[in-house]
């Protein structure tokens, strides 16, 4: 090996100055970009004021809302009367049905004569209409309605009153709820507390322990269970929310005959069984709930996912069949005329920078919400892009073959068939299908400012912030169809063009 | 000389491959006309879907179709400038349409940002934050998921799912539930669009990584480098003008996707063209039209000379 002396090095040095002395810019390029980096995001932050915003943001809902994508709560509300009797009620949106005895409530009953005040509140129960299929909260009915209809009266009655309730939360989580004592537990932690209905005071004994909160002494204590729910205790209502993992009804709402069967018991049903409704068979009675079931409402989300897909399809293709012409008459070396060229390229350019929301917005003010909306905004923003790709790639194109075909003596549309076509034709298809599984994407999003689509639905279900499972239904069945596209879409276009690209 | 055309005869072997190549162009023909009758079947099919479950039918509203353009002629031109400038109108009386001056934010004591500019330049640095945290992510993910760089599928596997999914997640979702948790403001929109970016730039770099020269790197594997090293200095110089044009790209299409995210909530100019559209406000939503055109305009040419200036004359296209 070879040691270089002074002289040498300095020879070496010297025929590669640029290496060895670099600008103060190459040398300190990267230090200065991280700077500026950094300072842009110190500005943005400030810019949209993302400490305070995240700082109050609302955290423990977000933790309720992404727990409601996959799961259900049923909530029990337990009133517990002065004379320490006790009623279980559920609201009437509760996933539960008609006929609410979960195995996880144990509720002991006994007879009992007492007196009650009934209060003058109440008007008289009124059948409700049918619940329609286009609004997304259709109510689903449960057992309410026939309360209370009298005037204020005392009134001494026998009844069946509840004395002792027991709530399973979970594994080793239980709440027992007697008329003046509740008992948590919770693992090993066990927490009573002593409800005075006279003085409305809930009272602990002892320390609490850091799942059971309690904001003043005597106030409302709330027992967290994690994900299986939380309590919340007061001198006399235990509120109770118990969470399931899963979609609840997600077949056969609690109003369809099929409600709570098993699928063994439906298929019996369908199969073999007696007529629930004289008018139809059992299968298109079940197919007709399923449809119709008001709190997923299939056949109405199935709908506006179509509705999407097709105005992908339909304003990529239209594009397609208006950019191509087009592009033509854009690319200076097959329409030797520069006023047309120009002319055509500025529409792209305009009908592209004008926005798609901007398109979108217009034609739904046009032609009214829906499908027809979207097509028109994807069509007319991607004529704009298709037609510049198009008329980027003719413009690209080997001549020689427009020589070939001119030189035996063809006319200037059958140069351009044989030509030019067979040259861009992979290409122009390729990018048609790309714009088209992403149009699939942005259909969501434009949907969502009124043109159509699945996009306006999700919006609504998100707006409520309790129909977060139907909100999850849905993206399910988008990303299911985007990829499908996806798939579809790559196949094609590597047959069209090649594996390589 | 003889003026009549011999009959060319084939020969036997010749007639033979003249009725194969019959044949195949017959069926050839067959094949195109049936695709052609299922994609006319498919479309007229589909149209019809589109204007049934519309809520205007198409002939029933295509006669007013320019009367709804002819409602966006402003009372003068000047009402444009005005709404675009926040000067106050000769025609104001009081109601939304023509209160201009409301919207203006006073920088100093006598200098006022215009409401739409101020709101182009939220939705404007919500495309550029947004692009900056994509690349940033999408650069880290994107090494992870070439094949060249991480020759592990268990590893890379994960990390391109994990990207397509980020990419087809739908971003209204995105932006509806960060809005339910950050209420109104621009942090929603600035999330969705992140999450998208990620994944799409990952996406577009990786790819760009797969096809780089692999030489500096074997050098660097043989000097004994590291993993990061390799990457840092044998892939990182190659690549990075093509992320940086990708990058540029994507920030054309986030300043629209900024837009759309804005109108569904998210702030920004995105939602006031909405609100002025839907209310009827002409000055003001030529206004904003006229403001995003030139925002668009100018963005693509800043983006597509600077992209001119990394890559050369390589083309680049949305892709």
């Amino acid at each position: 090996m070879t040691i270089l002396n002074a002289a040498e090095m300095d020879a070496l040095a010297a025929r590669h100055l640029d290496l060895l002395h670099r600008s103060t810019w190459q040398r300190f390029r990267i230090p200065i970009i991280a700077t500026a980096v950094l300072l842009y995001f110190m500005f943005a932050w400030w810019f949209f004021a993302v400490g305070k915003v995240v700082g109050g943001a609302n955290w423990s809902l977000a933790g309720n809302y992404l727990a409601d994508w996959v799961s259900y709560e049923i909530r029990p509300d337990i009133e517990i009367a002065t004379d320490g009797s006790m009623q279980i009620a559920y609201p009437r949106f509760d996933p539960i049905g008609p006929n609410p005895n979960p195995a996880w409530l144990d509720a002991k009953r006994e007879t009992v004569t007492r007196t009650i005040e009934i209060p003058a509140t109440s008007s008289p129960s009124v059948p409700r209409p049918p619940s329609s299929s286009f609004s997304f909260m259709a109510p689903a009915p449960t057992q309410q309605d026939a309360t209370a209809e009298s005037a204020p009266t005392s009134e001494t009655r026998t009844e069946e009153v509840v004395t002792e309730a027991v709530v399973e939360m979970g594994p080793s989580r239980i709440i027992d709820i007697q008329p003046d004592r509740v008992t948590l537990s919770r693992g090993s932690e066990t927490v009573t507390l002593t409800l005075d209905r006279n003085a409305d005071q809930v009272l602990a004994e002892g320390e609490l322990p850091e799942w059971v909160a309690q904001r003043s002494v005597g106030g409302r204590i709330t027992a967290y269970f994690g994900f299986s729910g939380w309590a919340d205790i007061s001198a006399d209502r235990v509120r109770i929310r118990k969470r399931f993992l899963g979609w609840e009804n997600f077949f056969f709402d609690t109003n369809s005959a099929f409600f709570g069967k098993g699928f063994g018991e439906v298929a019996s049903l369908i199969v073999g069984g007696e007529r629930i409704d004289p008018t139809q068979s059992n299968l298109s009675l079940a197919w007709n709930d399923i449809l119709y079931n008001p709190s997923w409402q299939h056949l109405d989300v199935w709908t506006k996912l179509l509705q999407t897909i097709v105005m992908a399809f339909i304003g990529t293709l239209f594009a397609m069949i208006v950019a191509f012409p087009l592009s033509f008459i854009a690319a200076r070396n097959i329409f030797r005329n520069r006023p047309a060229n120009q002319l055509t390229k500025r529409l792209f350019d305009f009908l592209r920078s004008v926005d798609m929301l901007i398109w979108a917005l217009f034609f739904t003010r046009a032609f009214g919400p829906g499908p027809l909306a979207g097509i028109s905004a994807i069509f007319f923003t991607d004529t704009g892009t298709l037609g510049k790709l198009y008329a980027e790639a003719l413009e690209n194109i080997d001549d020689k073959q427009r020589e070939g075909v001119r030189s035996v003596g063809a006319p200037p549309v059958t140069v351009q068939r044989y030509g030019v076509v067979p040259q861009v034709m992979p290409v122009f298809a390729s990018q048609a299908l790309y714009f088209w599984e992403s149009n699939t994407r942005s259909a969501t999003i434009i949907g969502a400012v009124g043109a159509g689509g699945i996009g306006l639905k999700l919006w609504e279900a998100m707006r409520t912030n309790s129909d977060w499972e139907n909100v999850a239904y849905m993206v399910l069945l988008i990303l299911l169809v985007v990829f499908l596209f996806d798939g579809i879409s790559n196949a094609l276009r590597s047959r069209l063009i090649g594996r390589d690209r | 000389m003889p003026t009549s055309v011999i009959k060319p005869t084939l020969s036997e072997s010749g007639a033979l491959v003249e009725r194969h190549w019959q044949q195949l162009a017959s069926q050839r023909r067959f094949y195109t006309f049936v695709s052609g009758a299922l994609l006319l079947l498919v479309v007229s099919g589909s149209l019809w879907f589109a204007n049934e479950t519309n809520a205007g039918k198409f002939f029933d509203r295509l006669p007013y179709f320019f009367d709804f353009v002819g409602q966006l002629i402003p009372r003068d031109g000047m009402e444009v400038w005005r709404a675009l400038f926040d000067l106050p109108s000769p025609y104001d009386d009081g109601s939304l349409k023509y209160n201009y001056p409301e919207g203006r934010l006073y920088l100093t004591e006598n200098f006022y940002l215009p409401e739409y500019v101020h709101q182009m330049l939220v939705t404007l640095n919500i495309a550029i934050a947004a692009t900056g945290i994509g690349l940033i992510f999408g650069f880290m993910l994107s090494f992870l998921a070439a094949k060249n760089m991480t020759p592990n599928p268990w590893v890379r596997g994960p990390v391109r799912r994990l990207m397509e999914l980020l990419r087809a997640f739908p971003e209204v979702v995105i932006a509806g539930f960060f809005l339910a948790i950050f209420s109104l403001g621009p942090i929603p929109a600035l999330i969705a669009v992140s999450i998208h970016t990620i994944g799409a730039l990952g996406k577009m770099f990786f790819e760009v990584i797969e096809n780089a020269d692999m030489k500096p790197d074997e050098g660097l594997k043989a000097v004994g480098a590291n993993w990061l090293e390799r990457s840092w200095f044998g892939m990182v110089p190659q690549v990075m003008p093509n992320f940086m044009s990708y990058f540029l790209l994507r920030l054309e299409i986030n300043v629209r996707a900024s837009t759309i995210i804005g109108a569904v909530g998210g702030g920004g100019i995105g939602e006031l063209l909405r609100l002025s559209i839907g209310q009827g406000h002409e000055a003001k939503t030529l206004a904003i039209v006229l403001l995003l055109l030139l925002t668009i305009i100018a963005v693509d040419q800043f983006s597509a000379w600077l992209r001119r200036r990394l890559v050369g004359d390589q083309a680049f296209q949305a892709i």
